[in-house]
């Protein structure tokens, strides 16, 4: 396999890459896959958070850098799945303590080590960002459908092509399709006449999320929710599977119906 | 000639200026990395600005020589250029391509080449947000700008495609200038000294020109019959 690492990345901040990157790393070790995810995301760390593996950080990025500890002693191995690690950023340096050929080195080391090496990009487009793409094979551009996400997402795809770092992919993250039928949302179709690149994925907005991400649990482990069958789907594709896309408008049945008049009593 | 005399490096008030002199692209890499390498205390923690002269470079090469900077503790800010193709690679990649106003001698050459309006320029792919596209001539596009981009031409400008970017026709002051698109609905458009932005209610998008009438922006169908 020669796309075995993806980097995962948006421009804009709090568009979910970080949970995406939990939960595509997860649902790929579910498969089966040996699976290392890196938080590129120095001085802001948080996917240790969301995997639930924050009290077990001993060394960092920083710390194999640097050359304080072997690559092996900073990946922290997942508490439910033994195929799943995480080697966590630094939280007391900055971007500027890694640059984009230590990344590549290191990525390298792990090519022979795992099956799949996912790395969760910071927000901007500066240095932490560079790092970040340096190794990628394929990168992921995660937007959600806001204009400001759509044009972060469009700066950045501009900067991944440019470097020519393989393959973009796009993942529409937290869309609301009542919100889209009722031309209250940007579309899918819109977004994608804009950025013009393949998607991989529409994960729809589901209040799970936030109690899973608070819980340490990817969402991906809960077999009933929709975001979780949209990102193992996402990572279905990654593998190079062909999977339909989720039909998120079949929900005129009787809760589809129930719960968009408390939305719309709501407001 | 020997590797200093390829390589010159000076400070000037931007940053520090390293001036690539050599008609080998990979030779004159090698030349900087050396030079690089020998005067690290000195330049490290350095703002640099790279002026490469004839070369044209890919912006994936630009890429590689930035991170390479970056290893040796140097941000690379800007690429001087005299390549076109070198200066929007360089953009691609967020690099700065001049370091303050344009020179005199240059500024004379782009009035009076916008006024024959001769020269042109023609990019074959999507314009996305933060590319800057400037040109003393005419600008074609064939492809989609994005919002968040612009093009600043001394000429008309003619996009097969959405015009969705900012666009300044005509920026050397010529009233004649015009802007086409497949479907024109730029953030903001400008032309010489006139700006106008595009209507909220929009009908169905047609091929469009918007030129100065009466000393007002105004679009009009683009038709074959238009002239």
């Amino acid at each position: 396999m020669t796309n075995k690492v993806i980097t995962i990345t948006s421009g804009k901040g709090g568009v979910g890459k970080t949970t995406a990157t939990a939960n595509i790393a997860t649902a790929l070790a579910v498969d089966g896959a040996r699976v290392v995810c890196i938080d590129a995301d120095i001085g802001l760390r948080n996917l240790d958070v969301v995997l639930g593996l924050e009290n077990r950080i001993v060394y960092d990025l920083v710390d194999v850098v640097e050359g304080r500890c072997r690559l092996r002693q900073a990946m922290i191995r997942d508490k439910r799945l033994p195929n799943l690690f995480l080697i966590p950023a630094a939280q007391t340096r900055d971007k500027t303590s890694v640059s984009p050929s230590d990344m590549v080195r290191l990525i390298d080391e792990l090519r022979t080590e795992c099956d799949w090496v996912l790395i969760d990009s910071p927000a901007g487009i500066e240095r932490g960002f560079r790092n970040a793409i340096a190794p990628a094979d394929v990168v992921v551009v995660i937007t959600n459908p806001e204009i400001s996400a759509v044009r972060d997402a469009d700066r950045i795809i501009g900067l991944v092509e440019a470097e020519e770092k393989g393959p973009v992919r796009l993942v529409l993250n937290r869309l609301k399709p009542e919100l889209v039928k009722r031309e209250d949302m940007l579309s899918p179709d819109d977004i994608l006449e804009l950025l013009a690149i393949e998607l991989i994925g529409i994960v729809p907005e589901d209040e799970k999320v936030i109690l899973s991400t608070n819980r340490g649990v990817p969402i991906v482990l809960d077999g009933k929710s929709q975001a979780g069958q949209a990102f193992r789907n996402i990572a279905t594709r990654l593998a190079g599977q062909n999977v339909p896309f989720l039909n998120l408008e079949d929900r005129n049945g009787f809760f589809g119906r129930i719960s968009r008049m408390m939305r719309s009593g709501g407001d | 000639m020997d590797d200093h005399a390829k390589v010159q490096i000076k400070g000037i008030r931007e940053g520090l200026l390293i001036t690539v002199r050599n008609d080998d692209w990979s030779e004159a890499k090698a030349a900087l990395q050396e030079q690089i390498k020998e005067q690290s205390e000195f330049l490290r923690g350095g703002r640099l600005i790279l002026d490469v002269g004839n070369h044209v470079i890919r912006a994936a090469e630009l890429g590689q020589l930035r991170d390479m900077l970056t290893d040796d503790g140097l941000a690379l800010w800007a690429i001087l250029s005299n390549s076109q193709v070198t200066q929007q690679n360089a953009q691609l990649l967020g690099l700065a391509t001049r370091i303050n106003k344009p020179s005199p001698e240059r500024t004379t050459h782009t009035i009076e080449t916008a006024l024959t309006g001769e020269e042109a320029v023609l990019v074959r792919r999507t314009l996305r947000s933060g590319y800057s596209l400037q040109y003393f001539g005419h600008v074609v596009v064939i492809g989609d700008v994005n919002p968040g981009s612009e093009i600043v031409a001394g000429g008309d400008v003619v996009v097969w495609g959405r015009l969705r970017g900012m666009v300044h026709a005509g920026a050397e002051g010529n009233q004649d200038a015009v802007v086409c698109a497949m479907d024109l609905a730029p953030t903001q458009l400008r032309i010489a000294d006139h700006i106008a932005t595009t209507p909220k209610q929009r009908g169905k998008p047609q091929p469009e020109m918007a030129r100065i009438v009466d000393g007002q922006v105004v679009a009009v169908p683009w038709q074959p019959k238009t002239k």
